[in-house]
């Protein structure tokens, strides 16, 4: 018991001294520190600056894929009753993601106020009677997903009172969009890897070079008798605090870079308020740079002084 | 307490064999004070990184109070330098502490409470003459007071033995022998002192044991010894 109380008492001292010695070092090395310090601010705004651009990527493509839908006419016949059953149908699939039906009045009635201004097509019009045929417009939660759709409408009941579905006419279209979507999309993470991974190295290399110049005292503090976490530890805690400092720069930083951007950002990606996502994923968001921040610290400070615990 | 057992030391230099020391034997009792001697490359360092586990010999056994320190672990190596000072010839303090945590960091690392350090570091700065410079850092010291500090750091946690690698080469002549005064006197209280140095003066003033090494071997081991190549 004794013994035990001793031990804790013994590991919190030496924590205590640890956190203290590392907290100190930084307080006295401050201009290497704001060196470190400025290459992870880099480091974790890239970072930031990716995830940034991945929102306003996948809200472009949404924005484009919502543009997509596919139309099923429906024999001027059609009972009521199996128009709805089709839409209750069809909203039970989890791929649907909106249907809405447009009778051949209301088609009518948008078509002339669209041509208004035709007098040839309005007389035409005024001779043939009504020939738009009644309409259920489909919307996919993604554009992959059309083709399953469609299938299950050819295939099942409904058969018998579609006229036809301009699916094929899109079909070119919703693929070409669909390539592009996946191109962008793969090709957003590879970039984001590779900037991800050049950042990191940077930073490592930056903490590598700052504790080079301690080398010695690392060797000096095992001959004195310092157990290599004693030696390490407050090498640590450096790393460590240059990450949360930097992870709390950077999103005071990005604030008012944000602020500024979100209008413009708006023009170009109608309904996306980038103010407002930073506003609403805040937290994580710091989270994630503290995370980036205390590991790309951390993690540097403990490789680079590996070797130099070797004596 | 020490004891040597046919040790060599052989580093690959250009694909041969180098020996550093070669087939060393002998013995180091309590309280003693002995001067390592001999020219510079005659292996006087190797002789104290190979007794402070720095160096792992080539041939043979080092022993400390029983223990062959060739078999300890990383954490059992910490512990049995926690036994030994070290003094070294470029001080190798501590940069970004001051002068009192230089020396309590030697008490920090043995798990010494603070309320014993701040009762023993204002003792060893009184011995070793430096009570004034407590907070100083050591750019802002002389040479002398830096390797003051360095003894004081070697001493602090009282071990039972200090090993001092050309403590006086960076030091004018009024500083080399206030170090030198400063170690018989450490010598006195009864720690055992190991100095390897080039310097004729110091052993020849000295009238301790003197090993002389040559090439690496021991030439002579005598009890009043002088510096003779």
């Amino acid at each position: 018991m004794t013994d035990n109380i001793y031990r804790i008492f013994m590991n919190s001292l030496t924590f205590f001294r640890i956190l203290r010695t590392g907290w100190n070092n930084f307080i006295r090395n401050r201009w290497l520190a704001l060196a470190t310090i400025f290459v992870m601010i880099l480091t974790i705004f890239t970072m930031t600056v990716l995830i940034f651009l991945s929102v306003i990527g996948g809200q472009l493509l949404t924005i484009l894929q919502n543009k997509i839908d596919v139309s099923v006419y429906l024999k001027q016949e059609t009972a009521d009753q199996d128009i709805k059953q089709m839409q209750a149908d069809l909203l039970s699939l989890g791929e649907v993601k909106k249907v809405t039906f447009v009778s051949s009045e209301d088609a009518l009635a948008e078509f002339k106020k669209k041509h208004e201004s035709n007098q040839t097509l309005m007389d035409s019009l005024k001779e043939l009677g009504n020939p738009l045929l009644p309409a259920v417009n489909i919307e996919a939660q993604s554009a992959s997903q059309y083709d399953s759709i469609i299938n299950f409408l050819e295939q099942g009941k409904y058969k018998k009172i579609i006229d036809k579905i301009n699916y094929q006419q899109n079909k070119p279209l919703i693929e070409r969009l669909m390539k592009f979507s996946n191109t962008v999309k793969r090709s957003g993470i590879i970039v984001s890897i590779i900037l991800a991974i050049i950042a990191g190295l940077v930073t490592f290399n930056t903490i590598r070079l700052a504790l080079y110049n301690f080398r010695e005292e690392i060797g000096v503090m095992k001959l004195v008798g310092a157990s290599s976490w004693f030696a390490r530890g407050p090498f640590l805690v450096e790393g460590v605090i240059y990450g949360i400092i930097a992870a709390a720069a950077t999103m005071i930083i990005i604030f008012p870079i944000i602020y500024f951007f979100s209008p413009k950002i708006s023009l170009l990606v109608p309904g996306l308020d980038m103010l407002a996502w930073l506003k609403n994923n805040f937290l994580s968001l710091l989270f994630m740079q503290l995370a980036i921040g205390i590991l790309l610290g951390g993690v540097s400070s403990m490789v680079a002084i590996r070797k130099y615990l070797r004596v | 307490m020490i004891e040597f057992r046919n040790v060599s030391k052989i580093y690959k230099i250009n694909g041969e064999d180098c020996a550093a020391v070669e087939n060393i034997n002998l013995k180091i009792e309590p309280k003693e004070f002995v001067s390592i001697a001999g020219a510079s490359g005659a292996g006087k360092s190797t002789l104290l990184k190979l007794l402070l586990g720095k160096e792992k010999p080539s041939e043979g056994e080092i022993f400390f109070n029983g223990h062959d320190i060739n078999f300890l672990d990383s954490q059992e190596l910490s512990h049995f330098r926690r036994s030994v000072g070290m003094v070294f010839q470029d001080f190798k303090l501590l940069s970004r502490k001051t002068v009192a945590e230089n020396i309590s960091f030697a008490m920090e690392v043995v798990g010494r409470t603070n309320e014993e350090i701040s009762e023993d570091v204002p003792q060893v700065l009184e011995l070793v003459g430096l009570v004034e410079k407590t907070d100083y850092f050591p750019h802002q010291l002389s040479g002398g007071e830096r390797q003051r500090v360095s003894i004081a750091r070697a001493l602090i946690h009282r071990p039972e033995v200090i090993l001092a690698d050309e403590p006086t080469g960076n030091l004018d002549l009024l500083n080399t022998w206030d170090i030198v005064r400063l170690l018989l006197k450490i010598n006195e209280l009864g720690t055992t002192i190991i100095l390897a140095t080039h310097d004729r003066e110091i052993i020849n003033n000295l009238n301790r044991r003197v090993i002389t090494l040559n090439k690496g071997r021991i030439m002579r081991d005598e009890e009043h010894g002088r510096y003779i190549l």
